[in-house]
């Protein structure tokens, strides 16, 4: 066999700070009552640094920060915003490999996709907004559409810098502000891009992150003089902030979880369609909310399709994140990883066929093997509960209506894959399925230029794209 | 106007390096294949030639393919080096007697227009609720070459050049103010644009044009720069020879404003797409 | 399903058409992924001297003289003269005039000797020429034969012409190996070069190799990985291990590697192996010679440092 020599990149690009305090005001402060926790490097549970906690005084200063910044940041003409939003986007690539490193220490995830998917599309995502500011009488909500004020948003762990290009981007571009809570394993990047928008001299106040917890994130959502709420995150938190929000007044965008049907048709161009399947669940570690987790194909090729896809998943390398060989990274923190545990050991006690190939892994820190389960059905908890880990339930159709009904039979409506040579059925499968993305013989695109977001619970509103603005506008 | 304009207070001395404006053609800077030049402030110019004309025309030919398949992300990221590098530059354009607010409209005009790179076909184009099982959708897509009789000022040279390309099309300008069209030449050719996109031609409007305009490989014409009514009604008539979609603005344009939409949409055509839809 | 000598086209055609589609998109997204891989250090020198085992050492131009064979053979059986360490390569390829100097001056070697035949590189001759073409390279001492197939016949639908063709050419060969190249460049999709791939291993190669060199679209790694699935797929279903080899525009150490790991990651060991792949090149050989120099001294080496031939 071809050993590949370990190929680690470079961990001295990144500069980490044993502590972090709250960027608010343009300034970074500890949080009023001292309370901290640490972020650890889940590949080897390492303390990466202390990260102070928001409570509710820091949010009420961070609010008023981005209160006070909007008056004159929503007054400015567009072009000076947009180049706000052009040197963050360039001053994002210049440091990419930096911050690329730094998300990959931070979350676990390869660097070959923190360096090729994420930071590109960070960066990306900013050009994409700056250039929306002075065209938004373009966008077609209006001749003159306005912003909404003071933004708080909350983003979860699973794409931590992305999550955040996809929140703060569209929101400045249209001339709100923003208070930002990152997830509390993953809070490191937003607090590198607050250095980011310092070197941009931005004015302060507009970009405010605090760090923190369930109970940060509730006080900045819950805040009377946040004008707007974004979150991405799971379903039950979700709803829970929908309760929270109810009768205020403020304006709402949810982008939840997902148990996406990814189908296979028996005329499907089948080695990339296999890459699509593997790249639909395991990606990221499968910590992805629109990850094709379900797998639905049709009976009539399931073995030949199973067979190719346990070879493919046989070459699948697990490990050292920073290794530039690396296809799977760490499962992101320990309490995700009982999640994960939890979910598949419920599929084999209810009856479903578990496979992983052989697969070493570390000693330290959270790892769990890609895995698929065969023999499941719509009534198995792994077939509707979104597991949110590298595990793929396969379940087979007879004919296209089948396929459809399996699903659209969920309460989740995020994306949706269809594999299949044939434009019509493409087209006619795309139309009948109730998902917010549908991707056709590929898998797991993401563009600014694309919106996204789903249908049901899997949350309301859309981000990227010019439909992304309108969450954003009056 | 004095040459002193160009030339502030060398060092005592020192005699100061004087640059040779030639034209810009396939990326390169050759001399007019005549071998002629003109005389403008003091400089020797290059007069570019039928012949310089038709060589530009077949190097923006040859370089629209490959444009117009760059990811508009792509164009869009170099249409901002663009900017960038005008930016550094801006002494440069001091010296031939811009002005600073000229300037920097310049400057802004290739960040609007960087900024519409991936956004024209989400304004312009879209999904057709046809009655029937059929997906439908319409696109717009560039037209090709682009003839430019280009304004002489920078910022006019800058409102007809940036919408022409950044849907994709390629340009062969004839430019008047032949100094700062050479020196933003040079800008763009330090600035990641793709050899040929952009082909700058320094003359005489009557000499050149009608060749231009007759040209039966240029898809396009943009007469904004012609201000000699009756040069214009003739060249539209060549141009009406292929057919060409022909901009020639019926009054006096105020570059300082909001170009709007029409300076790219003029130079786009829709394709729309029908595939049905059934299992 | 097998295909016999006696079936008919009709078999043959549909057989082919059945085969599942290639989505362009994803093909180069697979093959653009793989060559992301980093190969260092002892891995990178295990390849590189894999590698070189790999080299089917290639000159096919008008100009070509005795002189100029004799002086690349010798450059096979030890590319690097400064180290004896370094392994020959898998085979010289040369046109028939030349196989006779070849035979002569790769005698005891171990070294394998290639010829193109069958009216190289066009194909465009009657199928007598090809046979007598091809017996003769047998007859001057070349034990492996790179026929190209009559891509005028493939894209006109007449697979069974082809089909016959290197059934013919494979009789021809006698003990020879037969290497089958498609001209993906000429084939236009890659559903094609999938079906091209299918048709060659059904009618008896050996290998099936991607070009001639001589079209402005050679070797890539989508294309390479497209083959490389149809023959782990025919091993599945026939038992019968078919040989891979690009050919042209493989130029450095970084090229080769690329296609190594694509071997490594789609079909696996069994083909990092000379008996099962190739790289037809020329200019690749030094590349990998000036790499290998690099790690053994650990500074980078110059092109006056090793041989021209």
């Amino acid at each position: 066999m071809f050993e590949y020599a370990p190929a680690p990149e470079s961990r001295s690009v990144v500069d980490i700070a044993g502590s972090y305090g709250l960027f608010i005001d343009g300034e970074f402060d500890g949080g009023k009552d001292g309370n901290v926790l640490k972020t650890v490097n889940p590949a080897t549970e390492e303390v990466l640094a202390e990260i102070s906690v928001a409570g509710p005084e820091d949010i009420d200063r961070a609010v008023a920060a981005a209160r006070r910044a909007f008056g004159t940041w929503s007054a400015l003409p567009g072009a000076e915003r947009a180049k706000y939003l052009f040197r963050i986007a360039r001053i994002i690539q210049e440091r990419s490999r930096e911050l690329a490193v730094l998300e990959s220490l931070d979350n676990g995830k390869p660097i070959r996709e923190s360096r090729d998917v994420d930071l590109p599309l960070v960066a990306a995502h900013f050009f994409y907004y700056a250039g929306w500011a002075d065209k938004l009488a373009y966008a077609g909500f209006g001749p003159d559409p306005k912003p909404l004020g003071v933004a708080g948003q909350v983003i979860p762990w699973n794409f931590p810098l992305l999550m955040l290009a996809w929140k703060i981007a569209p929101a400045l571009a249209t001339g709100n502000t923003v208070v930002l809570k990152p997830a509390e394993t993953t809070p490191l990047s937003a607090l590198f891009f607050a250095d980011v928008c310092r070197q941009a001299e931005l004015p302060p106040g507009v970009v405010n992150i605090v760090t923190g917890a369930g109970d940060t994130g509730a006080y900045l959502v819950e805040h009377p003089d946040v004008s707007k709420v974004a979150f991405t995150g799971s379903t039950e938190v979700g709803r829970e902030i929908a309760r929270s929000v109810a009768g205020t007044g403020k304006r709402l965008t949810l982008e939840l979880g997902g148990k996406a049907a990814n189908i296979v048709f028996d005329d499907a161009p089948i080695d990339q369609a296999v890459e699509g399947i593997v790249n639909g669940i395991f990606f990221n570690q499968g910590h992805v909310c629109c990850a094709g987790s379900r797998l639905l194909v049709q009976e009539s090729i399931a073995e030949e399709l199973l067979t190719s896809l346990k070879r493919r998943m046989a070459t699948l390398r697990v490990g050292d994140p920073l290794d530039k060989n690396t296809d799977i990274g760490a499962i992101n923190s320990a309490a995700q990883l009982a999640r994960i545990k939890e979910l598949s050991d419920i599929g084999a006690a209810e009856g479903a066929e578990r496979w992983s190939p052989e697969c070493p892994l570390p000693d330290r820190g959270f790892w769990f093997a890609p895995t698929i389960f065969t023999g499941v059905t719509q009534a198995h908890r792994i077939a509707r509960e979104e597991i949110f880990g590298p595990v793929l339930s396969v379940l087979t159709f007879r004919t296209p209506d089948e396929a459809v009904a399996k699903a659209n039979n969920t309460p989740y409506g995020l994306s949706a894959g269809i594999w299949t040579e044939k434009g019509s059925r493409i087209l006619a499968v795309a139309d009948k399925l109730r998902a917010g993305v549908v991707w056709a013989n590929t898998f797991n695109k993401f563009d600014p230029a694309s919106p996204f977001g789903g249908y049901k619970e899997s949350g309301y509103g859309r981000e990227g794209g010019r439909h992304g603005l309108e969450a954003y506008l009056a | 106007m004095p040459k002193s304009v160009k030339s502030p207070a060398p060092e005592p001395g020192r005699l100061t390096v004087r640059k040779t404006y030639k034209l810009y053609i396939g990326g390169k800077f050759p001399r007019s294949e005549s071998g002629r030049t003109f005389v403008v402030d003091g400089d020797n110019v290059s007069l570019a030639s039928r012949k310089d004309a038709r060589d530009a025309v077949l190097a923006a030919r040859a370089a629209q393919p490959k444009w117009a398949a760059a990811t508009a992300y792509n164009r869009g990221q170099v249409l901002y080096r663009i900017a960038e590098m005008l930016e550094a530059r801006r002494a440069e354009f001091t010296a031939l007697g811009v002005s600073d607010s000229e300037l920097s409209a310049a400057v802004d005009r290739w960040v609007w227009y960087a900024g519409w790179s991936d956004k024209i076909a989400q304004v312009a184009g879209g999904a057709n609720p046809v009655a029937g099982p059929f997906f439908n959708i319409s696109a717009p897509e560039p037209t090709g070459v682009v003839a430019v009789v280009a304004p002489g000022s920078l910022l006019g040279l800058v409102s007809v050049i940036a919408p022409a390309i950044v849907t994709g099309n390629t340009v062969v300008v004839l430019a008047a103010g032949p100094q700062i069209a050479i020196s933003l030449a040079e800008v763009l050719a330090t600035s990641d644009v793709p050899g040929g996109v952009v082909n700058l031609l320094t003359g005489r409007y009557a000499e050149t044009a009608p060749w231009l305009a007759a040209h039966d490989d240029v898809n396009a014409l943009d007469l904004t720069g012609v201000e000699h009514e009756e040069l214009a009604a003739e060249l539209e008539r060549a141009a009406a020879g292929s057919l060409k979609r022909v901009i020639r603005p019926q009054a006096a344009i105020d570059f300082t404003a909001d170009p709007g939409l029409r300076p790219m949409t003029a130079l786009l055509e829709t394709k729309t797409v029908w595939h049905p839809k059934g299992y | 399903m097998t295909v016999t000598a006696s079936a008919g086209l009709s078999d043959l055609r549909s057989f082919l058409h059945g085969l599942p589609g290639v989505d362009k998109v994803g093909v180069e997204a697979r093959a653009a992924a793989l060559a992301t891989r980093s190969i260092k250090t002892s891995s990178k020198a295990k390849a590189i001297d894999l590698a070189i085992r790999m080299v089917d050492l290639t000159t096919l131009e008008g100009a070509d003289t005795p002189g100029k064979v004799r002086a690349l053979c010798a450059k096979a059986r030890r590319p690097d003269p400064a180290d004896a360490s370094c392994p020959p390569v898998a085979a010289i390829c040369v046109y028939p005039a030349m196989v006779k100097v070849a035979a002569e001056a790769l005698a005891g070697s171990g070294v394998h000797l290639a010829s193109v035949a069958t009216a190289f590189p066009s194909g465009q001759a009657p199928l007598e020429v090809k046979l007598a073409d091809t017996r003769d390279a047998v007859a001057a001492g070349a034990d492996e034969i790179d026929m190209v197939i009559s891509r005028g016949a493939f894209l006109a639908g007449d697979y069974r012409h082809v089909f016959d063709e290197i059934v013919a050419v494979k009789e021809a060969c006698g003990g020879a190996h037969l290497k089958v190249i498609l001209e993906t460049g000429e084939l236009g999709t890659y559903d094609n070069i999938r079906r091209a791939s299918w048709l060659a291993m059904l009618a008896g190669a050996d290998f099936i190799k991607t070009s001639t060199g001589k079209v402005a679209v050679n070797a890539t790694l989508p294309i390479t990985l497209v083959m490389l699935e149809a023959v782990r797929d025919f091993r599945e279903r026939h038992g019968r291990i078919i040989g891979v080899k690009p050919a042209g525009g493989i130029k450095t150490t970084k090229d080769a590697i690329k296609y190594l790991v694509l071997i490594n990651e789609t079909v696996g060991d069994e083909w990092l192996d000379p008996d099962r792949f190739r790289f037809g090149a020329s200019s690749l050989l030094n590349d990998l010679l000036m790499q290998r120099t690099k790690l053994t001294t650990g500074h980078y080496a110059g092109p006056d440092y090793f041989t021209l031939d």
